[in-house]
């Protein structure tokens, strides 16, 4: 099957980015070097082309029970304008994806989910709203979206684009019109994304690069970004086999809610413990820890890395890793195999450079 | 465009081979360091290592992901660049300049099975 392509690919194109395959779309992976995005976004400013991104809109007088079903944080009585990062577990706790749920106004609720989920999604939230009075919009092709990131991303959204937004708070968000513009992110800098129809995307994308006070930015250096500030990635730190108690996201698990999918399998796993926990390690040598790779303890193995980098912000190898529950201790000393060698390693929090959001 | 050095033999799967004497320096080509991007971390064998002609002695590791070294040529390992050690983007700066492993050849015979810089040209062109 060919691969999609977003509003901005012909832009892409231009720009020379090196494009590949993500979730289904052709997406641009760098323009110029993956460090150099990387530190545009952490010091200056950077916009990613994130139109990948599916969008579902639940409506109708049951939306705020039914989204309460199928969502893992607890939408009651959430004001308008507000955003809950959380999960859509299956019945046995692991996860179907991780989601970003928008309270447009009373009853009707926008589900911001990942790109390679989106027809995984669809068919879950069609299938378990059987018996339920919503009305359900698969927005995906709809919405083009733009993320906006870094120290400098508020007077950029606002100098460059026009569009004040000093006012809104991390996660929460105001409408335009059509346009939907939120103080979020997959950074750990602060920053804003845009959901809007192709055509508003492209004069955006085109005011901020031609600008040149906003950096092109391509999907590696997003996720070198949000792996430093320990943000997972559907598909490495959280899938069907990986719960969100297992990835230490219990905080977006809401337990005293009224019942959701998934709940009893998790309140289990809260009570009795979870076989496998996600941790970081941090390594001593500059060998790098990559995704798949065996950690082992005392020569056997006790999991796997998630995912690994030599960190662009601070300069060392580290790496997210699940591994046995009983070796998840803060200052283990373990080894990960990278090809014929193994490396010593230290387990340690799985946040290797500290967030900088405006709350 | 990708810089191809006159007088070096090439792989394909983007090694260099530079014969001095008996000798053979060994590194990843510029259209290599290119797709990689940001070279952070080789992982080189140590001296009197053996290495064999098709077969992997290390890796590359860019930002992204960790690619197999693949020897060109068979033989003993008499030196490392140990500059690669601290500054592995030497690579990026001049792939050429800056061989990964030095090789004692032990079967120069096997140079002929790998291409000219006008045959690898002409083979990167097509990718």
């Amino acid at each position: 099957m060919e691969n999609k392509r977003t509003c901005l690919y012909d832009k892409h194109e231009a720009l020379g980015a090196l494009i590949q395959p993500f979730g289904g779309f052709d997406m641009p992976i760098q323009y110029s070097t993956i460090v150099e995005e990387h530190n545009a976004v952490r010091h200056d400013c950077g916009v990613f082309d994130v139109s990948h991104m599916g969008e579902v809109l639940v409506g109708g007088k049951d939306a705020e029970r039914f989204v309460n079903l199928i969502f893992t944080n607890d939408v009651t009585d959430m004001p308008e304008g507000k955003i809950l990062y959380g999960m859509m577990c299956f019945p046995d706790g692991g996860v179907v994806d991780d989601l970003l749920v928008y309270k447009m106004t009373e009853g009707r609720f926008l589900l911001v989910i990942n790109a390679a989920n989106i027809d995984k999604d669809w068919a879950w939230i069609q299938q378990q709203a059987e018996g339920y009075d919503v009305v359900l919009d698969h927005l995906s092709d709809h919405y083009g979206q733009l993320a906006v990131q870094g120290p400098n991303a508020e007077v950029v959204m606002e100098e460059v684009l026009g569009i004040p937004c000093r006012e809104l708070t991390f996660y929460t968000f105001k409408t335009l019109g059509d346009v939907i513009v939120s103080r979020t992110g997959y950074t750990g800098e602060d920053g804003f994304e845009i959901y809007a129809e192709p055509e508003y995307i492209r004069e955006c994308w085109d005011r901020l690069i031609d600008s040149g006070r906003c950096k092109p930015c391509g999907l590696g250096c997003r996720d070198t970004l949000r792996f430093e500030v320990g943000l997972p990635l559907y598909g490495d730190e959280l899938s069907a086999d990986i719960s969100p108690v297992m990835a230490g996201l219990s905080m977006f698990v809401k337990l005293d809610k009224p019942d959701f999918i998934g709940r009893e399998a998790l309140a289990r796993q809260k009570a009795q413990g979870v076989s496998r926990k996600l941790v970081g390690i941090e390594l001593n040598d500059k060998a790098i820890p990559r995704h798949g790779y065996t950690v082992l303890k005392d020569g056997q193995p006790i999991g796997e890395v998630t995912t690994g980098y030599h960190t662009i912000s601070t300069d060392k190898s580290v790496c997210m890793a699940l591994i046995d529950a009983g070796q998840a201790t803060l200052g283990n000393e373990v080894e990960i195999q990278i090809r014929k060698k193994t490396f010593p390693g230290v387990v340690c929090k799985k946040k290797f450079y500290d967030k900088h959001y405006k709350k | 465009m990708a810089k191809v050095i006159e007088g070096l033999r090439y792989s394909e799967s983007h090694e260099y081979v530079r014969v001095e004497g008996n000798y053979g320096y060994v590194g990843i080509t510029d259209y290599a360091q290119h797709a990689l991007g940001n070279v952070v971390y080789v992982d080189m064998p140590e001296v009197d290592d053996e290495v064999t002609a098709g077969e992997e002695f290390g890796a590359v590791e860019s930002v992204k992901a960790a690619s197999d070294l693949i020897s060109p040529v068979s033989g003993t390992v008499v030196e490392v660049n140990e500059a690669l050690e601290d500054e592995p983007d030497l690579v990026n700066k001049d792939a050429f300049e800056n061989w990964i492993i030095k090789v004692e050849l032990s079967d120069a015979s096997e140079l002929d099975n790998l291409m000219d810089a006008t045959a690898y040209s002409a083979y990167v062109e097509k990718l």
